[in-house]
């Protein structure tokens, strides 16, 4: 099935130059590319942060029902989106590293499996001490959570794979194999408040009755959500440019660097 | 202090529910904390290694 040529094979014919978008798709230019924007996105990530929970915690009033309890969901919504979203994103491109044997892609997805495993334990572990005051259970094995709980292991069961398989090739494949058979479970963690009775809540932004509480818990919730985006871009992005020079370590661009840094 | 809040212990009280939310912030800041310096020092022995290695096989034979 090697339909395509092989990025390695000096051999093989170039591709047509002018694609801007395949520009970055080179390991040491997108390389250069991470070490600029890993500092922005923390920038962005701090900054939203900061906003987010100012205003989830002084500006949002306290919850008629829920009194103060209900602050967790300024950090279990977003973690938990990140979760189901970062699988979906890991899936795509570990098959677009495998369809088109492109090492890049292969390494960010893997560079995105710790990230989505840290964001589904947080999810899990923010929800089950929500859990406690509202439902009186830290955990209960609903559709929602026990789905969510098979993300995690599947996050896990992928790095575990990719790394138990020493041909780099050959674990970038299955390692795609099981991310894309897996992201069956991501519309099932959507959609579980719908198809099954959970005691999870269907939807998440109905939370309040007022609606000049919930334009500002909104707000915070939003605000913190956009500041996991950008955490999960900087450190998928650190990850990839580690990722990236330990598999280019032979090459002579590594090198360069190297000789740079030390002329420095 | 705020409007929210009349004191400190009040706001780290939160209204009975701290143990709760201050649970759950503070295990995530834990988390998102060594997360990137984890990501960072991976790095980092990336770098030492790909020095380690063009020292043994110095491409530019011009500089050596």
């Amino acid at each position: 099935m090697n339909l395509m040529p092989d990025r390695n094979d000096p051999t093989a014919p170039r591709p047509a130059s002018g694609w801007r978008l395949f520009w970055f798709a080179a390991p040491s230019r997108f390389y250069a590319l991470t070490n600029r924007l890993v500092p922005l996105c923390w920038l962005v990530a701090i900054g939203f942060a900061a906003a987010g929970l100012y205003i989830g915690f002084f500006i949002a009033p306290t919850d008629a029902v829920q009194g103060d309890a209900y602050r967790i969901i300024f950090i279990h919504v977003p973690t938990a989106w990140m979760s189901m979203l970062l699988y979906l994103v890991m899936a795509f491109w570990a098959a677009i590293g495998w369809a088109f044997k492109a090492r890049l892609a292969s390494m960010v997805a893997e560079s995105i499996a710790p990230t989505g495993a840290v964001f589904t334990f947080l999810a899990l572990w923010t929800g089950a001490l929500w859990g406690r005051p509202t439902w009186g259970t830290y955990w209960v094995w609903d559709a929602r959570l026990t789905t969510e709980l098979i993300l995690l292991f599947l996050y896990l069961g992928y790095i575990a794979l990719v790394n138990a398989i020493d041909d780099r090739r050959r674990a970038d494949q299955a390692g795609a194999l099981l991310a894309v058979v897996g992201s069956i479970n991501v519309p099932i963690i959507y959609f579980s408040v719908q198809w099954w009775n959970t005691l999870h809540q269907g939807a998440t932004i109905s939370v309040t009755a007022a609606p000049k509480m919930a334009s500002t818990m909104l707000t915070a919730m939003l605000l913190m959500t956009v500041a996991c985006w950008a955490y999960a871009f900087a450190v998928v992005f650190m990850r990839t440019r580690a990722y990236i020079l330990e598999r280019d370590s032979h090459t002579g661009w590594v090198c360069e660097l190297r000789q740079r840094r030390i002329e420095r | 202090m705020t409007a929210q809040w009349s004191s400190a212990a009040e706001f780290f009280h939160m209204s009975g529910y701290g143990f709760y939310v201050w649970g759950s912030y503070g295990v995530a800041l834990v988390v998102m904390l060594a997360e990137p310096l984890l990501a960072r020092r991976r790095h980092q022995q990336a770098l030492l290694q790909a020095g380690r290695m063009s020292d043994d096989e110095p491409l530019d034979k011009e500089q050596a």
